[in-house]
């Protein structure tokens, strides 16, 4: 079996790791981050604690000291961001970066090279940083947080700046000048604010075991955000790219030239254009279909943790609210209707804009916590002896039997639109791939998911009420 | 060797490079000629394998462009239009991590570099930072980096565009020596005293097509006709008649000096002279009158643009 050679890449990460040590602009923030930044925590800490300490209050003294531990880890690898953002267009605009594509070098190995050099250094210099402060912590006697919490921290500093590095180098790699890359990069650093913002609360909260999740998902997206890195970096796009015009007319081309493909009419369109799009869901269908099982089933476990009980005398009135429901929205009204359409059509475009920012993966959240709450109720009512396959049958087969297939099929389309996105295509642009991606979303939405959203709505108003009525009422 | 056929570009709708066929053998110097934005580097970038052709297909030493782009790589030396040197190295450092991703390391790729450095007067600042070299400097460190893996073709951008006169001396006499060596040499220049110096083939480039492809001379005699001689006497010829052989036909007579285009002037020019010398006393000069590689040039440009040299001046 041939290894990869990483040896060039490794020549590039050395390469820059000294240039970034000889450039005083780095070095300045780096070793006063490292040094005099953990001094500065290790003071507030003391400060704080013998605050709180006059108060009885322990217990904040507690938690702070891992979350100063956490900050001192993040403020370093903020520098990261900085060098990161650079790495490509700032060779771009000094014109060194074509002397190194006319080398025998593979792209990845470029791309590599590029992503170690912005993580390292600054990675090094979070540890250190950690170091300092921890040593400050034994010299002024204050205890160190739990070993696990110590793993937590780090594990969590590493893949932050992963994840902030991996960021930085794709805008990097797709920009087309340094103010550009600087101006894109409110992409990473917001939703980074939020996520410390969200470790804060844990630790604050005392929450350590979701701690996990946090580390857990970052590694998922530091690894998605590292393939579509390498799978949309080509050479040509950093040296034949020079105008960061917003082009919408080519947007819009590239996007009808997708979604409408070369269909002559609406039957050739369903027939050889959003048809084939649906059997190419197949696996994310699959994998839509796993998740819902498991958010079902999470769901149902849930009853033993959060138990409510239900009183079946409560039951007895539901035939009296279907009727009324029933005089309520009579059949063909239209406005419940287009109110339970619009819900459902709403929830699947938060869908999308959650699967745009995370390469698909959050996109399967709202279906999955529907999911999971549907399964908590199902087991709080068998829990409470209460028959749930009536209620199943009369309350949501007769909708849901169009409901939920089209809902896995629209979230089975986020996370392809995902995984497109984080395919190698060295034909397309990112731009071009994006596009297209959206563009088969767009497909299975206008030409399954809404009308049969539609159809479902008008089955859940006028026909569900009934069929309900008579099976529960008996 | 290079072979392109039909090489095209496109960026979007812009059309950079149009349909250029071109073959540049072992040991042979091409030149591409070209206004700016012509398309000369668009179709050096295409050679190098960092752009890809939208159509047609190149070869580069025996290695398709597209098909083996690494290969293709490793055997060219690129000189980029701008040579994007890292300021805080020094020229070994700089040498050796290029050096580094050519798998090239140890004592022999050490001497290489140094022979490399004394050879282009960059010896003595070996471990100066490169931020401190003048962009003459700057110039050949950028040939030698082209040069650090010994490749068998040459891809040149303006390689003495920076340089004083006697350091672009230095590099058109290393790229004589290079051709001895049997490299192929693709140099994009827009010093036609240097191109008609070093370039077996010339390819003019408008639009992001070649206008016109030849050897110096003959692009010469296409667009600026044929040569035009001189013959001078040591007295004033006083309206004496001249009876000229077949084949020579006068176009101008002055105090001492007449000039006439020959059509066969390996055949009649020693019949010529013998008739010069018995006719007249004193012949004292018999020459081709030089006619310079940007005349051509102009009016090649000028001819692609639907006017002529005449109808310019």
């Amino acid at each position: 079996m041939n290894f990869p050679d990483i040896a060039p890449a490794l020549s590039i990460t050395r390469r820059e790791v000294r240039d970034q040590f000889r450039d005083w602009r780095i070095i300045f923030p780096v070793v006063g981050l490292t040094v005099f930044f953990p001094f500065l925590m290790n003071f507030t800490a003391n400060q704080i604690l013998n605050f709180v300490r006059e108060y009885g209050a322990n217990i904040i003294g507690e938690r702070l000291v891992p979350f100063l531990l956490m900050i001192v880890g993040f403020f370093p690898i903020s520098v990261s961001l900085v060098i990161a953002l650079e790495s490509f267009v700032g060779e771009k605009e000094r014109a060194s970066i074509e002397p190194l594509l006319t080398t025998p070098l593979k792209d990845w190995q470029l791309y590599l090279g590029k992503l170690l050099s912005s993580t390292v250094p600054p990675l090094v210099s979070s540890y250190l940083g950690m170091g300092v402060y921890l040593t400050g912590l034994y010299i002024n006697k204050i205890p160190w947080p739990e070993p696990v919490m110590l793993i937590q921290i780090v594990l969590l500093t590493t893949v932050q700046a992963v994840v902030m590095v991996s960021g930085a180098v794709v805008v990097s790699s797709q920009a087309t000048s340094v103010r550009a890359a600087n101006l894109l990069a409110s992409f990473i650093i917001i939703p980074v604010a939020f996520l410390v913002q969200g470790e804060a609360l844990l630790m604050f909260w005392g929450n350590y075991d979701t701690l996990w999740w946090a580390v857990f998902g970052l590694v998922v997206l530091g690894i998605l955000m590292v393939r579509v890195g390498l799978a949309h970096f080509h050479r040509e796009e950093l040296l034949g790219r020079e105008i960061d015009v917003l082009n919408i007319r080519w947007g819009w081309k590239v996007f009808l030239l997708s979604f409408r493909g070369n269909a002559r009419n609406l039957l050739d369109w369903y027939w050889r254009i959003v048809f084939p799009a649906v059997r190419q869901l197949r696996l994310a269908i699959w994998i839509v279909t796993a998740i819902v099982c498991v958010g079902i089933g999470v769901g149902a476990l849930q009853v033993e943790r959060f138990p409510i009980l239900l009183n079946p005398e409560n039951f007895r009135e539901v035939n009296a609210r279907i009727e009324g429901m029933m005089n309520i929205y009579p059949v063909f009204a239209f406005s419940p209707v287009l109110a339970i359409w619009w819900q459902n059509v709403r929830v699947l475009l938060v869908s999308l804009v959650l699967g745009i920012f995370s390469f698909g993966v959050l996109g399967v959240l709202p279906l999955m916590a529907t999911m999971g709450l549907a399964g908590y109720l199902f087991g709080l009512l068998q829990g409470s002896g209460i028959q749930v396959l009536p209620l199943m049958v009369g309350l949501i087969l007769p909708h849901g039997i169009i409901e939920l297939p089209v809902a896995i099929l629209a979230t089975a389309a986020v996370l392809q639109q995902g995984a497109i996105l984080a395919t190698p295509n060295s034909e397309k642009t990112v731009g071009e791939v994006w596009l297209t991606s959206l563009a088969d979303w767009a497909k299975i939405m206008i030409g399954v998911v809404i009308p049969a959203l539609f159809l479902a709505a008008m089955i859940e108003i006028w026909v569900t009420p009934r069929i309900a009525l008579m099976i529960i009422g008996n | 060797m290079i072979y392109t056929e039909d090489l095209t570009k496109y960026f979007d709708d812009f059309l950079a490079v149009s349909g250029i066929t071109l073959r540049v053998n072992e040991g042979e110097v091409l030149v591409l000629l070209g206004p700016n934005g012509a398309g000369k580097t668009t179709t050096v970038r295409m050679l190098t394998s960092i752009l890809r052709p939208s159509r047609g297909r190149a070869l580069v030493a025996g290695f398709d462009v597209e098909h083996h782009p690494d290969k293709v790589r490793a055997s060219v030396g690129v000189l980029t239009e701008h040579h994007g040197l890292y300021g805080r190295m020094n020229a070994l450092e700089y040498l050796e991590f290029f050096g580094s991703l050519y798998g090239l390391k140890g004592r022999t790729f050490l001497s290489r570099i140094t022979n490399l450095l004394d050879q282009f007067g960059l010896g003595f600042a070996n471990t100066k930072r490169l931020g401190e070299y003048s962009k003459g400097m700057r110039q050949k460190l950028a040939l030698v980096r082209a040069l650090l893996h010994d490749p068998p073709v040459l891809l040149l951008d303006e390689p003495t565009s920076a340089m004083d006169p006697e350091s672009a001396r230095m590099v058109r006499d290393a790229l004589q020596g290079l051709r001895s060596e049997n490299r192929t040499i693709l140099l994009c220049t827009h010093n036609l005293g240097e191109a008609e110096e070093l370039a077996d083939q010339i390819a003019i480039l408008r639009k992001g097509k070649i206008i016109h492809n030849d050897t110096p001379e003959e692009l010469k005699r296409k667009l600026l006709g044929p040569a035009v001689y001189e013959a001078r006497f040591h007295l004033p010829l006083d309206g004496r008649n001249i009876q000229l052989p077949h084949g020579v036909r006068l176009i101008e007579r002055l105090e001492n000096r007449i000039r006439f285009t020959i059509d066969l002037p390996e055949k009649t020019n020693p019949v010529l002279i013998q008739t010069l010398i018995g006719h007249f006393e004193g012949l004292m000069e018999f020459l081709e009158l030089p006619r310079s590689l940007e005349k051509a040039y102009l009016e090649a440009v000028s001819r692609s643009d639907g006017r002529s040299e005449h109808e310019l001046s």
